[in-house]
């Protein structure tokens, strides 16, 4: 009898346990800033180039919070969305927006030439740097920031790219701060991005 | 004498009246626009709403324009954050005395390797391909790279989320 209920007792709390880490995972996914606390962090080292041919690191963007976008030129609609919002949000910042930098990465080094990404950007505020690498280079950041792409072949020969579509918020230490997901309302994006430019004036 | 001006008035209204025929009797294509493309970039998107007047269902299967090598029609969504982008394997289908629409964040005809930007203001010929309607072609106006419908007047203004 006695030990009916201790197995009972022990399935209990080992299911209090498992939900309530289960919870912790669920909100760290979905509250930014928890996610400092436990679970694996966003960020970390890496070695690019930009768009000026220049090489770039972690160190380039340190001391500044910064706004990070992984995405690819040859993306019909995501991509120049995203990037025409942000620009439209970077104006809307004023003076702020020149407390942050703001990176487009490519999940595409294939096709994204440093060139080509220089193009690319000059159809966007001028705030916004392009970082691309060598196959392993993006395969390392990516892996650094927690973004997921993959290559899907198409029918004529050519392939599209899967790719995560939110832009990651992160503070002066390198820390990851929140989101912002694709089409999200323009008060709540500049909001976010103004919070940020805060944590550079108080760092 | 007397004639010539209802002479010169029924020429008129059949040259007004023959972009319709164009057209296919049993698919009317309704505010299409394009999205402005960023500098270099080689890929494009066509929107519209497909409406199909006949008694049967048809399928758009294709697409081709001069501005472009390939063209395809795609879906798009974003799943858990990650955006997808598939070929409709088939074409897309148009239900009979149905709609289908094609917008962003949804269905769209890609254009890929264009050989030339599509800038705001400009008309892109399209010539859409259905399975029984056969083909149809139209002149897309292009809006701006955030735009996310159409707009063409009298269409609401342009809502740039």
């Amino acid at each position: 009898m006695h030990r009916r209920y201790l197995i009972v007792a022990a399935m209990s709390a080992f299911a209090l346990v498992a939900a309530a880490g289960l919870g912790l995972a669920f909100f760290g996914v979905n509250e930014g800033p928890k996610l400092k606390s436990g679970v694996a962090a966003i960020g970390g080292p890496f070695t690019l180039v930009d768009d000026t041919g220049k090489a770039v690191t972690e160190r380039t963007l340190a001391g500044k919070p910064y706004a990070m976008y992984f995405g690819y030129t040859f993306c019909p609609e995501v991509c120049p969305t995203t990037l025409f919002d942000l620009s439209r949000w970077i104006k809307a910042l004023g003076p702020d927006a020149d407390k942050l930098n703001y990176v487009f990465v490519s999940v595409d080094p294939g096709r994204d030439t440093v060139q080509l990404m220089h193009t690319y950007l000059s159809s966007f505020d001028k705030h916004i740097h392009g970082y691309t690498g060598t196959p392993e280079q993006i395969a390392k950041i990516a892996k650094e920031y927690r973004v997921y792409y993959k290559k899907i072949p198409t029918d004529d020969g050519g392939y599209v790219m899967d790719h995560s579509a939110m832009i990651y918020l992160m503070g002066p230490d390198d820390k990851f701060v929140t989101l912002i997901r694709y089409q999200e309302d323009d008060a709540s994006a500049v909001a976010k991005l103004r919070k940020l430019a805060a944590m550079a004036s108080a760092s | 004498m007397r004639y010539l001006p209802t002479l010169a008035l029924a020429a008129l209204l059949l040259a007004a009246a023959s972009p319709a025929f164009a057209q296919s009797t049993s698919i009317q294509i309704e505010k299409p626009w394009a999205r402005a493309t960023p500098a270099g970039a080689k890929t494009g998107a066509a929107y519209m709403t497909i409406e199909n007047k006949s008694g049967e269902p048809d399928r758009l299967t294709g697409a081709a324009s001069d501005v472009a090598k390939t063209l395809q029609i795609h879906e798009m969504k974003v799943v858990d954050g990650v955006m997808k982008m598939r070929e409709i394997p088939g074409g897309l289908p148009v239900p009979a005395g149905g709609s289908v629409t094609l917008k962003p964040g949804g269905y769209h005809v890609m254009l890929i390797g264009l050989n030339k930007a599509l800038k705001k203001g400009e008309k892109i010929p399209l010539t859409l391909v259905f399975e029984k309607a056969g083909k149809v072609s139209i002149e897309v106006p292009v809006e701006s790279v955030g735009a996310m419908h159409s707009d063409m007047p009298g269409m609401g203004h342009m809502d740039m989320k």
